[in-house]
C-alpha cells in the first residue's frame, strides 16, 4: 500500500517539506503494514465501542453561564493578530461560510 | 529532617501539628528544584513566586484552623493541564507562549483542596510518547540513572516525585502515560477508570481513553489525591456520576483476593522484570491471596487498536491548533505529532474508515468483553507494567516506539479500566521495576486495597535515587 | 424557460440550516443571542476551541430539533450520537464541527405542498454554527476578521430528497418550513438575520427519465427565498445550455451573487472535501425511550395544518381564509381572541365576519386589542343614528332589567359592561356607535 502523502497532508492541514514527505511516507507505510494484522480478527458479529463506560444521555440545561464566559480581552489575549476586537487572518478569497 | 522527602500523610500531620510551615516546605522543594532540575529537566515552567504566595496563604488558612484535604502541600502538574494565567505548552513549541484564560477542572479541584502549585512538568509533546524523548524542551532524565529516560508521557511528573522535587505529581494517561513513568521511576502511579476524573481542561490526546491520575510515593497518597480529583464534572459529559468512595479508608479493607495472571502479559518481557513480578505474586500468595491463570486477548492486537483509535482522535484533537486564536501555526508541530496526525487522517479518510477506525472500534468491543469475562473469575489482574526497565536516552526512535512500549498498558486503557503501578524492586543495574494491578471499571478501591497490602510488606518507596 | 421544460425536468433538493433561539449555545453556556453584540464577547473555552475544553449538549436544542422532525412527519431515532465533521477553516475554531452523520435524530419525513406533491425529508439533524467572517481592507490590504460570538450556536439541518421540480415549489416549501419553526417557537427564522440559510442542489434530466442525473450542483448559503428562486432558475437555464451541447455540467459548489442574480463556481471537484466523520468521543450516546418521545409529541403546539383544519370546522371559515389566518401564528391567535371577546357581546359579529374583517382590512394586530376590533366591526355595521333621549331610555331600561349585573359592576367587575353593552346594542339594533353607548353606560353607572 502506498499513501498519497501530499493529499493526506492537505487534509491534515500540515505543511510538509519534500524530504519530510519521503520520510513520513516510508514510516506510515510501515505502520500501516503493522496494523494490518487486525484484519485477522473476525469482527463480523461485533458492534463497535464508541463509549467505553455506560455513560449516556448527558446534557446541560439551556441556561447562560456567565461564569465561564470570557471577556473580550481574555478571549483575544493569546491571538497574535487582531483588529478592533476581532481576530485577524489573511484574506480568505472564497466568499461564504462553511456551515 | 529533609523536608522534601516526606509523604503527603507525613507532611499533612507535620503541618497540622505546626512542626513545619507550608512556606518552609515549599521553599525546601523550590530549593531542591533549583539544585537538581538542571540535571533532570522535570519542569517546563517553575512558578516560584506563585508557589510562595500560595504557601503563605496556606499557612494563614492553617493557622485559622481550616481543614482542606491537601492544604499547603506542594504539587507539580503536568504541562498538558490548562492552568489559568500560567503558561501551558504540552511540551510543544506550538504552544510556546500560550497562557490559558481558564483552569482544568482537576487543577481547580487541587487548588480548592489547598495545594501549593510548584510548576508544570515536562512530557512527551502532546503526550505522544513513552519516554519524554518527543518533548520540544528536551527529554527529562531518570533520577535513578540520568543517562536514561524516566518513561512517558508523564516523565517530568514521575521524575519530579522520584527526585523529591515535588511531594506529589498530577499526570495523565492515555495508555500507560502514568503507569509507565511510575514504573521506570519507582513510584505509585494510578490510572483511574475512564470518566472517574474529569478531562475538562486537559489538552486532549485520545479523548476516548484520556484519564488524569496522580504519581506518588505511597498508595495512601494516591488514594488521598484521587478523593480530591474524582467525581462528576458538569463540564465533562463523559465524567461519571457514580459516587466517589473514601479511597483512603476503603483501601484498608484488607480483602483476600483472587489475582488473575495471563501468560501473554509475560511473553517477550525482560527476564529481570518477569522475575520481580513473580516474586511479588509469591509474596501476595503467601499473604493469603490466590493467583489464578487466565486467558486474555493477546495484547499485541491492542497495539493495533490503540494506534488506530488514538492517532485518529489525535488527528482531530490537534486540528484546533492553527495559530489563529492562540499559539503558533501548524509548521511548529514536531515529527511525532505530524506522524500521528498523518496516520490518523489517513485512517479516517474516505474509503479507509471501515478498514481501520471502525474495525478498531469492533476489536475494542472484543477487548472490553474479554476483560469482563476475566473479571467474572478474578478480582484483579496483575502483570508487568512495561516490558523492560528504563532505556537509555536516544533509544526511543522507532516510529511506533510509544505504542509498542505500552503494549501491556494499552488493553486496559482501551477498555477504560483502572490500574495502578507498584514498585516491585530493582534490576541488577539498580533501576526500578514495576508491576500493574488492573481492576474493573470503577474498581479503584479494590486495586488500592491490594496495592496497599503489598506496599506494607515491601516499602520500596523508601529507597531513594542517589542524585 | 418553457422551452427548457419541454425538454428537461429539474431535479432539486434542498438543505436548510435553521438557527435555534435557545438561551445558551449548543455545547456551552455562552449567551446564544449574538446579533448586534460586541464581537468576541460571547465566547468561552468551549466555543473558542481552547485546548482541553469539552462540549456538553444543550437538552432544549435537542428537544427542539426533534420537534422540528416531528412536525415534518419524521421517524425519531431512539438511539443517536454526535459525530465530528473534520475540515479546516478559520471560522471553525476546533478544526471540526460537531454534527450528526449516520445516526441523526430524525429521518424519513415528508411535507405535502398545496398542489398535493409530497416532498420527502431525508433527515433532520443537530449541529453547531461557525464563527462569522468579515472581509475588510486595512491599510489597503485585504484581510478577514473573525467574530466567534456565533460559534457554537445551535443549528438544525433539514435535508430533503431531490423531489422538487420547480423553484416555485421550493419557495412554498421554504415558507411552510419557516411557518412551522415559528409555530414551534424554536427559531425566529428571520432571513435578514441569517436564521435560515438555504442550499439548493440542482440538476436536470430529460423529460420522461426517472434516474437521477449523474451530476448535481449545489448553491451555498443563500439567505432569501427569492434569491433561491433566482438561483434555481439561473441554474436550470445554465444546465440546459450545457446539456444541449451534449455534455454534463460540472459537479460543483457555487455561490449566489446578488448583483446580476447569478451563480459562480466556488470549489472544483479536485478540492472535494473528505470530512473524515467519526463518532464524537466527548459526548456519550443519546437514547430516548418511547415514553420520552411520546411526551415530546404531546408537548408540541398545534401546527399550521391542524390549526387550519380546526378553523374550518370550528369557525366555519373557508379554506382560503383559514389558510390566510393561520400563516402567522400571532394572527391566528389574535383571531381566536377576537372570537372569544365577540362571544361576550350579545349582538356579536360571527367568526366568518371577523375573519373577513381581519383579512380584507389587513388589520395591524400589533396596534389594536381584539376587543377594539370587535367594536370597530359592530360600529361599521351600525345602520343609523338615534336621538339622545331615546338612547337614555333604552339604556336605563337595560340597567333596570339587569340589577345583578349593575351590582357586580359597581362591586368592581367592570368587564360585565360588555354584557350590558351587548343588551343595549340588541335593543338599538346597531343604530348607535358602541363607543358612545359604552360612554353613556359608564356615566349612568357612575
Amino acid at each position: 500500500m502506498k499513501i498519497d502523502i501530499a493529499h493526506i497532508a492537505k487534509l491534515a492541514n500540515l505543511p510538509l517539506q519534500k524530504e519530510e514527505e519521503g520520510k513520513l511516507a516510508t514510516q506510515l507505510d510501515a505502520t500501516i503494514a503493522y496494523i494490518e494484522e487486525l484484519s485477522q480478527i473476525d469482527t463480523s458479529k461485533v458492534e463497535g465501542t464508541n463509549m467505553v463506560t455506560q455513560t449516556k444521555n448527558v446534557y446541560r440545561e439551556d441556561e447562560v453561564d456567565e461564569f465561564t464566559t470570557l471577556s473580550q480581552d481574555d478571549a483575544l489575549k493569546n491571538a497574535k493578530h487582531k483588529h478592533n476586537g476581532l481576530v485577524l487572518v489573511p484574506a480568505i478569497l472564497e466568499e461564504g461560510d462553511n456551515a | 529532617m529533609d523536608l522534601h522527602t516526606l509523604t503527603i500523610k507525613e507532611a499533612k500531620s507535620k503541618l497540622k501539628n505546626k512542626e513545619i510551615s507550608s512556606l518552609e516546605l515549599t521553599q525546601a522543594y523550590l530549593e531542591r528544584i533549583e539544585k537538581i532540575d538542571p540535571k533532570l529537566n522535570s519542569f517546563v515552567t517553575v512558578t516560584k513566586d506563585k508557589a510562595l504566595q500560595m504557601a503563605k496563604d496556606a499557612d494563614e488558612a492553617l493557622s485559622a484552623g481550616e481543614d482542606k484535604p491537601l492544604l499547603g502541600l506542594p504539587f507539580s502538574i503536568k504541562d498538558n493541564f490548562c492552568t489559568k494565567d500560567i503558561r501551558t505548552t504540552a511540551s510543544s513549541k506550538v504552544l510556546d507562549d500560550f497562557i490559558p484564560p481558564y483552569s482544568a477542572t482537576v487543577v481547580s479541584r487541587l487548588m480548592d483542596a489547598g495545594i501549593v502549585h510548584l510548576g508544570k512538568t515536562n512530557m512527551d509533546a502532546w503526550a505522544h510518547g513513552s519516554s519524554t524523548a518527543t518533548s520540544d524542551y528536551g527529554p527529562t532524565r531518570n533520577p535513578w540513572d540520568v543517562e536514561r529516560y524516566p518513561g512517558g508521557s508523564s516523565g517530568g511528573a514521575a521524575a519530579s516525585v522520584a527526585s523529591d522535587e515535588a511531594l506529589a505529581a498530577i499526570g495523565s494517561e492515555t495508555a500507560g502515560s502514568v503507569r509507565g513513568p511510575a514504573s521506570w521511576c519507582g513510584l505509585v502511579g494510578l490510572k483511574p477508570t475512564y470518566g472517574r476524573v474529569s478531562r475538562y481542561g486537559v489538552i486532549a490526546m485520545a479523548s476516548s481513553t484520556d484519564s488524569p491520575g496522580p504519581l506518588t510515593k505511597t498508595v495512601e497518597d494516591a488514594a488521598t489525591i484521587l478523593e480530591v480529583l474524582a467525581g462528576k464534572d458538569p463540564h465533562d459529559a463523559t465524567s461519571s456520576s457514580l459516587p466517589v468512595e473514601k479511597y483512603s479508608e476503603t483501601m484498608k479493607a484488607g480483602k483476600k483476593m483472587t489475582i488473575g495472571i495471563a501468560d501473554d502479559y509475560f511473553d517477550g518481557v525482560d527476564s529481570e522484570v518477569v522475575a520481580k513480578v513473580q516474586e511479588a505474586l509469591k509474596l501476595l500468595e503467601s499473604k493469603g491471596h490466590t493467583v489464578k491463570k487466565i486467558e486474555l486477548f493477546d495484547p499485541k492486537y491492542a497495539i493495533d487498536v490503540y494506534t488506530i483509535l488514538m492517532r485518529s482522535e489525535v488527528s482531530s484533537n490537534l486540528a484546533r491548533f492553527d495559530g489563529i486564536r492562540y499559539g503558533n501555526d501548524r509548521s511548529y508541530f514536531a515529527e511525532e505529532a505530524k506522524r500521528r496526525m498523518m496516520l490518523g487522517t489517513y485512517a479516517l479518510s474516505s474509503g479507509y474508515y471501515d478498514a481501520y477506525y471502525k474495525k478498531a472500534q469492533k476489536v475494542r468491543t472484543l477487548i472490553v468483553e474479554d476483560f469482563a469475562k476475566a473479571f467474572a473469575e478474578v478480582d484483579v489482574i496483575i502483570g508487568p507494567t512495561l516490558p523492560t526497565p528504563a532505556i537509555k536516552i536516544g533509544q526511543a526512535d522507532d516510529p511506533m516506539f510509544g505504542e509498542k512500549a505500552d503494549i501491556l498498558t494499552e488493553p486496559s486503557a482501551i477498555a477504560g479500566l483502572c490500574a495502578i503501578n507498584m514498585p516491585v524492586g530493582f534490576s541488577s543495574l539498580g533501576l526500578p521495576i514495576g508491576m500493574q494491578i488492573m481492576g474493573r471499571q470503577f474498581g479503584e478501591s479494590t486495586i488500592l486495597d491490594l496495592a496497599y497490602q503489598y506496599e506494607k510488606e515491601t516499602e520500596f518507596w523508601k529507597q531513594k535515587p542517589n542524585l | 424557460m418553457e422551452e427548457i421544460l419541454k425538454k428537461y425536468t429539474p431535479v432539486i433538493g434542498l438543505e436548510v440550516h435553521v438557527e435555534l433561539k435557545t438561551n445558551s449555545k449548543m455545547f456551552c453556556g455562552c449567551d446564544a443571542n449574538y446579533f448586534g453584540e460586541k464581537p468576541n464577547t460571547h465566547t468561552c473555552p468551549v466555543c473558542l476551541g481552547l485546548p482541553g475544553a469539552l462540549p456538553v449538549p444543550n437538552k432544549k436544542a435537542i428537544d427542539w430539533c426533534i420537534m422540528i422532525g416531528m412536525a415534518l412527519n419524521c421517524e425519531i431515532s431512539l438511539v443517536s450520537k454526535f459525530d465530528r465533521k473534520n475540515y479546516f477553516y478559520p471560522d471553525l475554531p476546533k478544526g471540526y464541527q460537531i454534527s450528526q452523520y449516520d445516526e441523526p435524530f430524525c429521518t424519513n419525513g415528508w411535507v405535502e405542498l398545496s398542489n398535493g406533491k409530497k416532498i420527502g425529508i431525508t433527515r433532520v439533524h443537530m449541529e453547531e454554527d461557525t464563527g462569522k467572517l468579515i472581509h475588510e481592507h486595512i491599510d489597503g490590504n485585504g484581510v478577514s476578521l473573525i467574530d466567534f460570538n456565533r460559534s457554537g450556536v445551535p443549528l438544525v439541518e433539514i435535508v430533503t430528497e431531490p423531489d422538487f421540480d420547480s423553484a416555485e415549489d421550493v419557495k412554498e416549501y421554504l415558507q411552510r418550513l419557516q411557518q412551522i419553526v415559528r409555530y414551534l417557537g424554536v427559531s425566529n427564522a428571520d432571513m435578514d438575520k441569517g436564521d435560515m440559510r438555504l442550499e439548493p442542489n440542482i440538476s436536470l434530466r430529460k423529460v420522461g427519465e426517472t434516474k437521477l442525473p449523474p451530476y448535481k450542483v449545489e448553491v451555498k448559503n443563500i439567505n432569501s427565498f427569492s434569491f433561491v428562486e433566482k438561483a434555481i432558475n439561473f441554474e436550470i437555464k445554465r444546465h440546459a445550455e450545457i446539456l444541449d451541447t451534449g455534455t454534463y455540467p460540472m459537479q460543483e459548489t457555487r455561490g449566489f451573487i446578488e448583483a446580476g442574480s447569478k451563480t459562480v463556481g466556488q470549489r472544483s471537484k479536485e478540492e472535494a472535501h473528505d470530512y473524515r466523520y467519526f463518532p464524537e468521543p466527548d459526548i456519550p450516546p443519546i437514547e430516548f425511550s418511547k415514553e420520552e418521545i411520546a411526551a415530546l409529541m404531546q408537548s408540541m403546539p398545534e401546527l399550521p395544518d391542524a390549526k387550519k383544519e380546526r378553523f374550518i370546522k370550528q369557525y366555519a371559515l373557508s379554506a382560503y381564509n383559514a389558510d390566510l389566518l393561520t400563516r402567522d401564528k400571532a394572527l391566528a391567535d389574535f383571531f381566536e381572541i377576537c372570537c372569544e371577546d365577540s362571544g361576550l357581546v350579545s349582538v356579536h359579529p360571527e367568526p366568518t365576519h371577523i375573519a373577513n374583517w381581519l383579512i380584507n382590512r389587513k388589520v395591524d394586530i400589533t396596534k389594536y386589542m381584539p376587543a377594539d376590533v370587535i367594536m370597530q366591526i359592530i360600529e361599521a355595521s351600525r345602520v343609523a343614528g338615534v336621538d339622545v333621549d331615546e338612547l337614555d331610555d333604552i339604556l336605563k331600561k337595560v340597567l333596570e332589567e339587569n340589577p345583578e349585573v349593575v351590582t357586580s359592576y359597581k362591586a368592581g367587575k367592570t368587564n360585565v359592561l360588555m354584557f350590558l353593552l351587548g343588551q343595549a346594542m340588541k335593543s338599538l339594533k346597531g343604530r348607535e356607535k358602541p363607543e358612545i353607548i359604552k360612554e353613556k353606560l359608564e356615566k349612568l353607572l357612575a
